[in-house]
């Protein structure tokens, strides 16, 4: 097992190495430094002095170079100018050079600054993180639970009313984008003068103007019922169908098996037989597609809190990418990398535990 | 239950019937039928695939799917209706008083689930019984299905354990409750010879010990007279003869029955002197009955306008222990008339050596961790492995699974190369040609037929089509027409029609199918046939036609047909000489007769001890082996026979712990290999003795 798990490290170090090499490319492309510059310097800066800003800011030289030195295997560039002053990547402010370390890179903690924000961005990626957690969270609390059931509700019985009605409500929503339903739950749901709002309002049901809050800015201070609903229900929905037709294509393949009839006629109760024979077995399966589903809610967040205007990480991965903060930018993909290969991982050593057939040396 | 009079049938079933219903109609599976099962007694119910046995079973659990209705009659268990009763009425009985023991052990047991945790659920279920208390009772059970270590087992996965040892949990799991009546659906087809010795065995014992009675499933006849002490022979749907096993089995009163027993190889029976008689014709569809008596067309005492006019019921046979037959002729019938012997053919002489192998080796290395880490294991699957066979010559490859004799069979064919040894095919060297590299001649002259015709036809390609397509690959003819009309005179040959070659495979039988296997392997002119198992996934009736016609193409092709069986009934029928493996090593070889009679090597006794046969004249000396066969990545040091022989104490000196016997050659080129002294095998008795009569 420990050897599976060494083994494991090492290819996603492999991949996170290749992965954030090709990000940074891509956001160190000529084009986008010329903007930085633009935006870093002055709007009316010639070309010459746009290419000799970007020599004296440490973004000339290989790609590979600066990539080491981002990454923090490499010292990080010094320049000392004709005045005297040696300026470097991982001089700070009110540092002499003398005191700067030489390596400074992601490995050392030293992420760099968002151009945006004006401030470190581990400090803004933390701040988003903590709230985009909040939402995947609440999400997952009430995606899993809800997918499970309505799979394992529809697969016990295949071909029952039960497993239509469900089966439809799964299609229908999985086949409904986040900017879809969002639009539509907040038209029903959160406003004032359309959807049910109005009429409960008037009925009394209601002493707010609307159910549920359109604007999730609210919750980033103190999450409520009322203005963090719409957006995990969102995110949620979509998730909710797609794990759910995994789980009931899982159960019935299972419930169609020799050893769920033994435990029937072992005079096991149908619930039983349900719950103690059939359901870790067909869990097997939608396992995995609910450990995929974290990285797809990395994906999602960055609709929904953009429509919901709730500050976290897809939000700050909007404003990055929007306003050319190459940091910030690198940073939120670091911690997307991170993420996808850490959950499979997990998702790895819980498909061993939950199938014994599988043992690993 | 307080109002159930013990002299009363614990299970009394009355004109049953099930019928299937699917879009287009409805399906009778099963009609009229009637048995009664008294307490401790074992009843037997016989037929082959298709016939409604599984399905009779099932209707007592009350388990028919979806799809499946009893349509009419009753099933009573112990003076009550079970086909009126609710489901939770229904849980109560299942597995507490009725418990039920599936054909194949590994699917029937949860794999997610250690073994103790399913066995013990039982009577938490349905006594109630304390987690602790139940886990206690799993052990103690365990240790009565004879299962070495169960400690260990009530704490392993069904996948951590045997086929044999899956199946004993799936017995234990049944005794769990001491179920009133125990239903065994082919509890032992699955699994080897010498493993379902001890099955038997251990039912029968366990059945006497708590008073069971039992419902025994089957399609081998021999099993039956071992185990039960009534029996019941279906045929399409219906039940046709009932009665006392020793009755049915010497004074049968249906002719299907009685065709049944002559198209089973018994000793006595012979290729050439004897030949089986197969029954004409095939199995009817269940929606293609014919009216009257579903046997009627292919029984030899069909009387037109008598037994195809109605519906035939059970008519009992007096003078007899509750013997019926769903004849209208049995009293007519002259039973003891001896059987219309089929002309005997000339035995085919024996030609020049074709094959012949030598010092043949075939290892496998295997990597013992999943991710590649670890020490490589070496699996010895053949080992020194010598033999020749000669033209016209039926050699018998026998030994249980995991002896090495397919993997014998895919050298030969070229699909693996040897380790080390030579095989001589004609006077050309192929041991280490695989069968790309083999030229068209090689390739054509050594074909194969397969065990399982079900999957080696292309589903989507016509009959002929495939036939034809082996003629191209083997460079047959000059034209398309050539291969056609070679095609047609090659189902003439597997005797079937030729307006079959349009056919797709879906659409024949079991049977039909391998014949189709057959002519595709004669389709080059094939000089050296390996048939690996070819009848056993065959119902007994079709399985003697089928053994008929290959025996038919090797008179007329004098063929070199290599015969791999764990079936040793059929191998002293059909074999001029036998070869028996056991992990890798070939123990015995010889003439038929030879391997048939002492001296044995250890392990062939106790095979041909193994083997059930369906008659009642026959005396057998039971020798049950211990334990299943060891693994060929870890076999056992010295003679790989030594953890289960129980001649070990004869050899002086603890030889067999440490050394490998040597090969023994015996009067008449028999040879064995085995550290006995030749005294000792010469005071072994025969295994099977028939009775004087």
């Amino acid at each position: 097992m420990l050897l599976f798990v060494a083994k494991r490290l090492g290819v996603m170090l492999l991949t996170a190495i290749a992965l954030t090499f090709i990000v940074f490319y891509l956001t160190n492309l000529q084009p986008n430094l010329e903007k930085l510059a633009r935006s870093e310097g002055s709007v009316r800066m010639t070309d010459e002095s746009v290419a000799t800003w970007i020599q004296q800011n440490g973004h000339g030289g290989s790609v590979l170079g600066r990539y080491a030195q981002w990454v923090g295997i490499a010292p990080g560039w010094t320049r000392t100018d004709d005045k005297g002053v040696t300026r470097g990547r991982c001089i700070d402010d009110g540092v002499t050079a003398e005191d700067a370390p030489r390596y400074c890179g992601v490995l050392q903690g030293d992420w760099g600054f968002s151009t945006v924000f004006k401030v470190p961005v581990i400090q803004v990626l933390a701040k988003a993180m903590g709230a985009t957690g909040y939402l995947m969270l609440a999400v997952m609390l009430v995606m899993v639970p809800t997918a499970l059931i309505m799979g394992v509700l529809s697969g016990m019985r295949e071909g029952s009313t039960t497993d239509r009605v469900l089966s439809g409500i799964a299609i229908a929503t999985s086949a409904t984008p986040e900017y879809v339903s969002g639009v539509i739950l907040v038209a029903l749901l959160a406003s004032g003068t359309a959807g049910l709002s109005p009429l409960l309002n008037d009925w009394g049901v209601i002493d707010t103007k609307t159910l549920f809050l359109g604007t999730a800015t609210s919750a980033m201070d103190d999450i409520t019922f009322w203005n963090f609903t719409l957006p995990v229900l969102t995110i949620a929905l979509y998730g909710v169908g797609y794990i759910a037709r995994m789980t009931r294509a899982s159960m019935t393949e299972v419930m169609t098996q020799q050893y769920i009839r033994t435990a029937r006629l072992k005079g096991v109760s149908f619930g039983q037989v349900v719950m103690k024979h059939a359901l870790r077995n067909a869990l097997i399966a939608p396992f995995t597609v609910i450990m995929l589903q974290f990285p797809y809610l990395l994906n999602g967040v960055v609709i929904v809190e953009t429509l919901f205007n709730y500050k976290g990480f897809g939000w700050t991965l909007v404003q990055a990418a929007g306003n050319n903060d190459i940091e910030l930018l690198l940073g939120c993909s670091v911690i997307a990398v991170l993420f996808v290969l850490v959950t499979q991982l997990i998702s790895d050593i819980g498909y061993v535990y939950l199938n014994p057939r599988i043992r690993l040396a | 239950m307080s109002d159930w009079d013990p002299s009363k049938p614990i299970l009394e079933i009355s004109n049953l019937s099930i019928s299937f219903f699917t879009r287009l109609r409805e399906i009778p599976a099963v009609m009229d039928f009637s048995c009664s099962v008294m307490q401790g007694e074992s009843m037997g119910l016989v037929g082959e695939s298709g016939c409604g046995k599984s399905t009779v079973a099932l209707a007592v659990m009350r388990d028919l799917g979806k799809n499946g209705r009893i349509v009419g009659g009753t099933i009573k268990f112990k003076g009550r209706d079970l086909t009126h009763m609710s489901d939770e009425e229904l849980r109560h009985i299942r597995g507490s008083e009725i418990a039920m023991i599936y054909q194949e052990p590994m699917a029937s047991l949860n794999p997610a689930m250690k073994i103790g945790a399913q066995l013990a659920e039982v009577p938490m279920i349905h006594q109630g019984m304390g987690q602790a208390e139940a886990w206690a009772l799993a052990r103690q059970i365990v240790a009565d299905v004879r299962l070495p270590d169960p400690d260990r087992i009530i704490n392993a996965y069904p996948h951590q354990l045997s086929g044999g040892q899956q199946q004993r949990i799936v017995i234990a799991m049944a005794l769990m409750s001491k179920p009133a009546l125990l239903i065994l659906d082919e509890p032992t087809t699955a699994l080897d010879v010498t493993v379902e010795a001890g099955i038997v065995d251990l039912v029968k014992a366990l059945g006497e010990k708590y008073g069971t009675s039992m419902l025994f499933i089957s399609h081998n006849l021999g099993l039956i007279l071992d185990t039960c002490d009534r029996l019941c022979v279906m045929y399409s749907g219906e039940a046709i003869e009932t009665g006392n096993v020793t009755q049915v089995f010497d004074k049968m009163r249906h002719p299907y029955t009685q065709a049944l027993f002559r198209s089973i190889p018994l000793p006595g029976a012979d290729k050439n002197s004897r030949p089986l008689v197969a029954i004409p014709g095939n199995f009817p569809l269940p929606h293609e009955r014919p009216k009257g008596c579903n046997f009627g067309p292919r029984c030899d005492y069909f009387e037109d306008g008598r037994c195809n006019a109605t519906d035939i019921a059970m008519s009992p046979v007096p003078d007899d222990d509750r013997h019926a037959s769903r004849c209208l002729k049995w009293a007519e019938i002259d039973w003891n008339a001896p059987i219309k012997l089929k002309a005997a053919k000339p035995k085919t002489p024996i030609g020049k050596v074709v094959l012949k192998m030598e010092d043949l080796r075939k290892y496998y290395s295997v990597s013992s961790g999943a991710f590649g880490g670890g020490t490589a294991k070496v699996v010895k699957a053949n080992e020194t492995l010598s033999f020749e066979a000669h033209e016209g010559e039926t050699l018998a490859i026998v030994g249980e699974s995991g002896c090495g004799k397919s993997t014998f069979a895919k050298v030969l064919m070229g699909l693996e190369t040897a380790t080390s040894g030579s095989i001589m095919l004609f006077d050309e060297n192929v041991q280490s040609t695989p069968i790309q590299k083999r030229n068209v001649d090689t390739v054509s002259s050594v074909q194969m037929v397969f065990q399982n015709p079900f999957d080696t036809l292309n589903p989507s390609m016509t009959v002929g089509r495939q036939i034809i397509r082996a003629l191209e690959i083997f460079h047959y003819g000059k034209s398309d027409q050539d291969r056609h009309d070679r095609m047609l005179e090659l189902l003439d040959l597997v005797k079937l029609p030729r307006a079959f070659a349009d056919r797709m495979p879906r659409q024949l039988s079991g049977g039909q199918k391998q014949r189709v296997g057959i002519a595709r392997a004669f389709a080059g002119g094939a000089k050296v046939v390996v048939a690996d198992e070819p009848v056993s996934a065959l119902d007994v009736s079709v399985q003697a036609a089928v053994t008929d016609l290959l025996m038919d193409i090797q008179r007329e092709n004098k063929t070199t047909l290599l015969f791999i069986s764990h079936d040793l009934s059929i191998v002293r029928y059909l074999s001029d000489r036998v070869l028996v493996m056991y992990l890798g090593h070939v123990v015995e070889t010889g003439t038929t007769d030879q391997v048939f009679q002492p001296p044995y090597h250890p392990y062939t006794e106790a095979l041909l001890s193994a083997v059930p046969i369906a008659d009642t004249k026959v005396i057998r000396k039971r020798i049950v082996l211990d334990g299943d066969i060891p693994s060929a990545m870890n076999p056992p040091p010295g003679c790989p026979f030594q953890t289960r022989c129980r001649w070990k104490s004869q050899v002086p000196g603890g030889l067999c712990d440490t050394e490998m016997p040597p090969v023994q050659t015996l009067t008449g080129g028999h040879q064995i290999k085995c550290h006995l002294a030749a005294d000792v095998l010469a005071q072994m008795e025969p295994v099977i003795k028939v009775a004087a009569e």
